[in-house]
């Protein structure tokens, strides 16, 4: 812990510094969103990070206690607003989890193909706003292009580009519409060669690399200590994604798909070979793994989203008729969480036999990857607070529901 | 091989206040005084490795409709539940406290369980939460406050006989 005065490592010798409380936030570009970090800081150092949420909290979970299931299906778009589709089939899945509901191939497809482009949707905007972050700007500009497009599709889709209320339990709430596998292959083939330039702006630029590597160190135990999930956990090297590990209800959606977990194995990355390999100075657990993470599960969900839609057109079956809006839950309780791109979504409904749940409860990734933040930003420097909480890659709808 | 509730029983005897392993999610209960002891053994057992608390959820078993109360089964109390994982065994296993609803039934007197953020360092920010949604003392917690709430808001929101403020700061609530 570098804070102390006589370090001579980080204090100039002929200055004297004192302890001072620094407010960060909630209106403070950098904390995406409503984030309020107070700082204890002795000169550029911070010895204390304290953040406090709330700031968002709509009371999601008691809204939950008075609609059924499926008219819950909008407030849960509004907590990871930035991926609403994977917060709608969290839900879905939990509820059919409760009434024990069988959906068909076809609409097992139809969430695959979905969840992924959200998850490619989510992490374009978890690269763009990291490069804000750091102070470039560009970044921001070219995932947006492309997101846009994603956007456009679901809209095709849905009709809504931000708030889908899409999948719900059943299935989903339509058919994909004429047309729109074709088009979402010609983006796939457009996009995939544009992932270059992602890469040539931020992984390999030097000053990303100064600004990121060996910075806000996150040992494997500390993340799991702390409930991180997603590509913080993973970033750290930790061999664990639900679409391989979870629960069968969840497992079972990604039944034959060929895909490998995202994660550090001997210095190397599956699907890094055409793109920049580890720098020297990055250490696992650092925020550039974290970002690499996210990037090279942009290539992965590429590749799983053009599986399912070869299955998804040879698939027989119907896509999936909602539920009934006011159909009665069984007696009892369901847990189950998913891999959303932000980490592991988890929701819980207890039932006491009527149509509307008696408690429902939304188990929040960014929450607990947030916790982690006075652990990491212990002895960094105030311009590193940034680049670790937006490595963290923290949405607060998500965290104060 | 006895199943887990069973190896947990006969290690912690009438700690172990109940189990239902035909539930959608198997569970166990477990009485407030023994909870860390069982969770250190949880986390600690080479062959259980609970490494993950994921979730630590409060629900009030309350039914404030007295025409409605009269058909209600349960009685009245609060239950936290915990929902925990391993990475590396890829299990779970839900436990769960049952405590009354007001400590002594002295209406404002929280009831207390024992924290268990020393077992998981997760447990912090989700003991608060429970703390101020659903009004339950964590014994020997660090650091508790609200967390999602203002620091001087009244009463705790996720209670089923909880009433809206009518004001809060000139606001007007209802």
């Amino acid at each position: 812990m570098a804070t102390a005065i006589d370090d001579p490592r980080v204090v100039e010798f002929d200055v004297r510094t004192d302890e001072m409380l620094v407010n960060m936030g909630p209106q403070h570009p950098s904390t995406h969103g409503v984030l309020r970090l107070v700082l204890r800081t002795d000169g550029e150092i911070v010895s204390q990070t304290e953040p406090h949420i709330g700031y968002l909290h709509r009371c999601a979970e008691k809204i939950g206690e008075n609609l059924t299931p499926r008219q819950w299906i909008p407030y849960t778009d509004r907590m990871d607003y930035l991926a609403g589709m994977s917060m709608n089939l969290g839900w879905a899945l939990c509820v059919e989890k409760l009434l024990n509901h069988q959906i068909s191939d076809k609409a097992r497809h139809l969430r695959v193909i979905i969840a992924e482009m959200q998850r490619i949707a989510s992490h374009l905007v978890g690269m763009g706003a990291y490069g804000l972050d750091l102070g470039t700007f560009s970044p921001f500009l070219y995932a947006f292009r492309e997101r846009e497009r994603i956007l456009d599709l679901f809209e095709e889709a849905c009709g809504a580009r931000l708030t889908y209320s899409y999948l719900t339990p059943g299935g989903a709430t339509a058919d994909l519409p004429k047309g729109w596998l074709q088009k979402c292959s010609a983006f796939l083939d457009q996009f995939e060669p544009v992932i270059q330039e992602y890469h040539a702006l931020l992984t390999n630029n030097a000053i990303f690399i100064k600004r990121t590597a060996g910075i806000g160190l996150l040992s494997p135990e500390m993340a799991l200590d702390y409930g991180c999930t997603g590509p913080v956990l993973r970033g750290s090297g930790v061999d664990y994604d639900l679409r391989r590990d979870g629960e069968e209800r969840y497992t079972e959606m990604y039944d034959g798909y060929a895909f490998e977990v995202i994660c550090e194995r001997k210095g190397h990355y599956p699907k890094d070979h055409s793109y920049p390999p580890v720098p020297k100075e990055a250490i696992l657990g650092d925020c550039w793994h974290r970002f690499y993470v996210r990037m090279l599960e942009v290539v992965q969900a590429i590749d799983l989203v053009r599986q399912a839609i070869e299955r998804y057109s040879t698939a027989s079956g119907n896509w999936g008729e909602p539920i009934k809006l006011t159909a009665k839950l069984p007696k009892g309780e369901a847990y189950l969480e998913t891999e959303a791109p932000r980490g592991q979504m988890g929701f819980y409904v207890i039932s006491d036999g009527n149509s509307i749940p008696w408690r429902v409860r939304a188990r929040s990734s960014c929450f607990c990857n947030l916790s982690v933040t006075h652990e990491l930003c212990r002895g960094c420097l105030i311009a590193d607070v940034p680049a670790i909480v937006g490595s963290l890659d923290i949405v607060m709808g998500e965290i104060d529901r | 091989m006895p199943s887990l509730p069973e190896r947990l029983k006969a290690k912690f005897g009438a700690k172990i206040t109940g189990s239902n392993l035909q539930a959608i999610d198997p569970w166990i209960e477990v009485a407030p005084s023994a909870l860390v002891e069982v969770c250190q053994y949880l986390k600690t057992e080479p062959d259980l490795e609970f490494n993950l608390l994921n979730c630590i959820s409060g629900v009030d078993f309350f039914e404030p409709d007295p025409k409605k109360a009269a058909k209600v089964t349960f009685e009245p109390h609060t239950e936290v539940v915990y929902h925990l994982s391993s990475v590396t065994k890829k299990h779970s296993l839900v436990v769960k406290v049952i405590l009354p609803r007001w400590n002594n039934d002295t209406p404002g007197d929280l009831p207390e369980v024992p924290t268990v953020s020393g077992v998981w360092k997760t447990a912090d920010w989700h003991e608060r939460e429970v703390f101020d949604l659903s009004g339950v003392n964590f014994i020997g917690h660090p650091n508790l406050r609200r967390i999602l709430c203002p620091e001087d808001w009244e009463g705790y929101p996720l209670r089923k006989d909880y009433e809206m403020p009518l004001e809060y700061h000139g606001m007007r609530g209802r």
